[in-house]
């Protein structure tokens, strides 16, 4: 694949009230950063669950953004640090399925901080632009068996993983 | 689930039109993506002919979703939401996605712009089909008052709310309410006396039939949400019967136990070990302060039980914890003075005679440990020279980057006492002068014809090493005057350093309390800092005076009387909206195993021990989610967060990456 024009896909998961405001923010002060990060906006940077970040870079994202308020600064008392523990443990989660932790990245910006937040967001694009395309929902296309050998294991023990109220 | 989905993309005029080809958007839109009934464009969608616009379809089209792509919803949600309850549509199968602040403002090219700008429509459009339709709830409001903190904000804020007619509870947490402001001798630019304006203020709030006056309490906790906390307070043991007391003074008169008294007097005088903190405090009733009281230490003396008439003096007395109802809060707690000792060079406590801006305000004070005439430390001499140090812990990287904001005119006022009261030279050594209120400059211009010498720089030294016969037995002041471009030394008597104000020591724990954060420097975070600077992000919690950051008395009267306004529009208006955004579990489905319990900081999730289940309380969810993701058996869900509506929105904003594969997917 040309290298020469990737523009890395990047879902950013940005937070209600810090975050999300600090975009706003640097839109209001007119802060150009680069367009590679869509925002989804989550209440809370500890909703965001590990697998929403899989899911994204699944289904073709090259990379993922983790927003929130500064520690000690969240709207909900502390939960961006559970956010960050999240954090750390899907790093290594990450480096254990072979991709890139570095393609994930947490950030803190609070409401003030759009000229932080838009740093943080060409920060990232460049770094993933350096990793070049994730392209994890090609790889896993080529490697159908392995699915089909996933959908055989769960067959064979259907009746074990059956919940009983 | 067929949903018929509208699409509204905002020009904004040229704000996004300028930069997004928004006809190509809607065009986009309608043709593209799934569901999608009716796509349009239009200049303002906010005004009123745009939100008719949205109305019209909704009954015309018969329109189950609405997607509005324009501003930060922040904005505009309110706006669309209402049109949409207009309509009969519930407000909540409404989705705003932000290609304004988001997008158009921040990306200089058109094409990459419009692809972002599809992809938040995208994401919007899938993340829309799955949203409920929410009620939200409404629930009364307590109209009983909690203001923590009796310095001029407090009390200007418990008098407001007390005059109109609602019931405050004012906790402070020392003897006597007043704050910093009792301590003070003259007030800038007007020099009126600070007692003879606060002392009626504070007898008020002691009187008013309205307010409960809890002094030397303390808040242990704050429980419950807008329009009813439940506050646990616990009264200190004053050791004085409250009731029984009639401020006298015949203990205090007679307790020989004399120590000095580090609070009011900032270390200068000496109080008793049964004490008011000033003549005039409010309320009457004095303390005993068990460290340094008699009979506490060596089981002697009693002389104040002897000789009180009334017998209020109770040695045996506890801590008492009270239960508060109230509706709302409004924190005042104030600002603690920068410990001068921190900058060493500058000598404090060390070289006797320079002295910190609060010692030197009791220097000043007529009441004051030295009835108001200024001498150095030995008591008796009066200085030939006096300097004021600006902007010590303040404007300074390594102590606090902020200005204080208060600092330039309590030293032009020392100036001017100094001037009135002595013969002698005073310098004041400042970075810029910042004089920037209502005949805040006309004060400065006055103490400049007066005679205070002015030097533009910051002070690197303060020593008694003299190098020259004139600097002999005196205090050196090491700067750089920048306005003259070279260093100078300038011996002066006497050193008063301007400290900064901070925020309280503990101002991050009574944040946690009650639930709203603090700046990087400790300061309450205010819900916008120019549009909602007294309301803080958790509801029916407010903020005023110096807590929220520096400020003078002005400002901070104005901010407490701000507060007791919203707080009478919300006891007024008797019913707060709740957002319904809160989590559910799946009671049935619960496992038990309580790993989202301990996650919520609010604890809204109980565990049913006997039913092996847990279970939130709504009305203490404040709704993060936290506890969605937390859950391993994804039992738990956000409402208008949910997993589906999530996951929904990941999809759609990858339309572009994700197309080839889904439709793969669709083929078989």
């Amino acid at each position: 694949m040309s290298q020469t024009n990737f523009e890395p896909k990047i879902v950013g998961f940005l937070c209600n009230w810090c975050s999300y405001r600090a975009a706003d923010l640097a839109g209001i002060a007119r802060i150009t950063h680069a367009p590679n990060v869509r925002i989804v906006r989550v209440m809370c940077s500890g909703r965001v669950d590990p697998t929403f970040v899989l899911k994204a870079l699944s289904l073709g994202a090259d990379g993922v953004m983790i927003a929130g308020c500064h520690p000690g600064e969240c709207h909900y008392v502390d939960q961006n640090y559970k956010a960050m523990r999240r954090y750390h443990l899907l790093k290594h989660t990450l480096h254990a399925m072979g991709v890139e932790p570095d393609r994930v990245r947490l950030v803190w910006a609070s409401a003030a901080e759009g000229q932080q937040l838009a740093e943080a967001i060409d920060g990232l694009v460049a770094d993933v632009k350096k990793l070049g395309p994730l392209g994890w929902s090609q790889n896993w296309e080529e490697n159908g068996e392995r699915l089909h050998a996933l959908e055989e294991i769960i067959n064979e023990h259907a009746e074990a993983m059956e919940v009983h109220a | 689930m067929a949903e018929k989905v509208g699409v509204y993309v905002c020009h904004c005029g040229s704000n996004i039109a300028g930069k997004v080809n928004v006809e190509e958007v809607a065009k986009w839109a309608g043709e593209n993506l799934q569901d999608v009934a009716v796509s349009r464009d239009y200049k303002f969608m906010c005004s009123s002919l745009g939100q008719k616009m949205i109305e019209d379809d909704i009954r015309g089209e018969g329109l189950t979703r609405v997607v509005v792509a324009a501003c930060s919803p922040h904005l505009h949600e309110k706006t669309f939401r209402r049109a949409c309850t207009n309509a009969g549509l519930n407000p909540y199968l409404l989705d705003m996605t932000n290609i304004r602040e988001h997008c158009s403002w921040v990306h200089r090219d058109m094409d990459s712009a419009t692809l972002k700008a599809k992809s938040l429509v995208s994401a919007a459009v899938s993340r829309v089909k799955f949203q409920e339709p929410l009620e939200p709830t409404y629930v009364d409001v307590n109209p009983a008052t909690l203001v923590i903190g009796g310095g001029i904000a407090g009390l200007q804020a418990t008098l407001e709310l007390a005059d109109a007619g609602y019931h405050v509870y004012l906790v402070e947490r020392s003897p006597s309410i007043g704050g910093h402001m009792a301590q003070f001798d003259k007030t800038f630019p007007t020099l009126d006396c600070s007692a003879c304006i606060l002392t009626p203020k504070m007898s008020e709030a002691g009187q008013h039939e309205n307010v409960t006056l809890l002094t030397y309490s303390e808040i242990e906790s704050v429980k419950g949400s807008v329009g009813n906390f439940e506050v646990k307070v616990r009264k200190k043991a004053r050791r004085v019967d409250y009731d029984a007391c009639t401020g006298c003074g015949i203990c205090i008169e007679k307790c020989p136990r004399k120590v000095v008294d580090t609070e009011f007097e900032a270390g200068l005088g000496f109080r008793k070990a049964i004490y008011t903190p000033f003549p005039q405090a409010v309320p009457r009733v004095p303390v005993i302060d068990a460290d340094s009281c008699i009979w506490f230490q060596r089981q002697k003396c009693r002389a104040c039980e002897k000789l009180c008439p009334t017998d209020a003096i109770k040695f045996d007395q506890e801590d008492e914890t009270l239960t508060l109802n109230v509706g709302n809060i409004i924190l005042a707690t104030g600002w603690k003075p920068f410990e001068c000792r921190d900058i060493p060079q500058y000598g404090y406590g060390r070289l006797a005679n320079v002295y910190t801006s609060l010692e030197f305000e009791r220097l000043c004070n007529a009441a004051g440990p030295t009835n108001g005439k200024i001498v150095l430390r030995d008591g008796k001499t009066e200085p030939q020279s006096v300097a004021i140090i600006h902007c010590v812990g303040s404007r300074d990287v390594r102590h606090n980057e902020y200005c204080s904001g208060i600092c330039c005119m309590a030293s032009l006022k020392f100036g001017h006492l100094v001037l009135e009261k002595t013969k002698a030279n005073v310098y004041s050594f400042y970075i810029d002068m910042r004089t920037n209120q209502k005949g805040y400059e006309e004060f400065y211009q006055r103490l400049l014809e007066e005679g205070m010498h002015f030097v533009r720089g910051k002070v690197s030294e303060i020593t008694d090493a003299a190098r020259m016969p004139n600097e002999q037995g005196k205090l050196i002041i090491q700067c750089e005057d920048t306005l003259m471009g070279r260093q100078r030394r300038i011996p002066v008597d006497m050193v008063v350093l301007m400290g900064a104000l901070e925020p309280q020591s503990d101002a991050k724990e009574m944040g946690l309390k009650c639930g709203i954060s603090c700046s990087m420097q400790g300061f309450f975070t205010e819900r916008h800092p120019k549009l909602d600077p007294v309301a803080t992000m958790t509801d029916g919690i407010f903020v005023a005076g110096a807590c929220q950051g520096p400020k003078d008395i002005p400002a901070s009267v104005a901010q407490g009387a701000a507060a007791a306004a919203r707080v009478q529009g919300m006891i007024t208006k008797g019913k707060v909206m709740v957002e319904p955004v809160v989590a559910k579990i799946n009671e049935e489905a619960c496992s038990g195993c309580r790993i989202c319990n301990n996650i919520c900081p609010y604890n809204a999730i109980e565990y049913d021990a006997e039913r092996g289940v847990s279970h939130i309380i709504t009305a203490l969810c404040k709704g993060c989610g936290t506890c969605v993701s937390a859950c391993p058996a994804s039992v738990i869900s956000g409402a208008h967060f949910s997993d589906q509506q999530i996951d929904a929105e990941i999809e759609g904003v990858l339309w572009d990456v994700i197309r080839p594969k889904s439709a793969v997917v669709s083929a078989n």
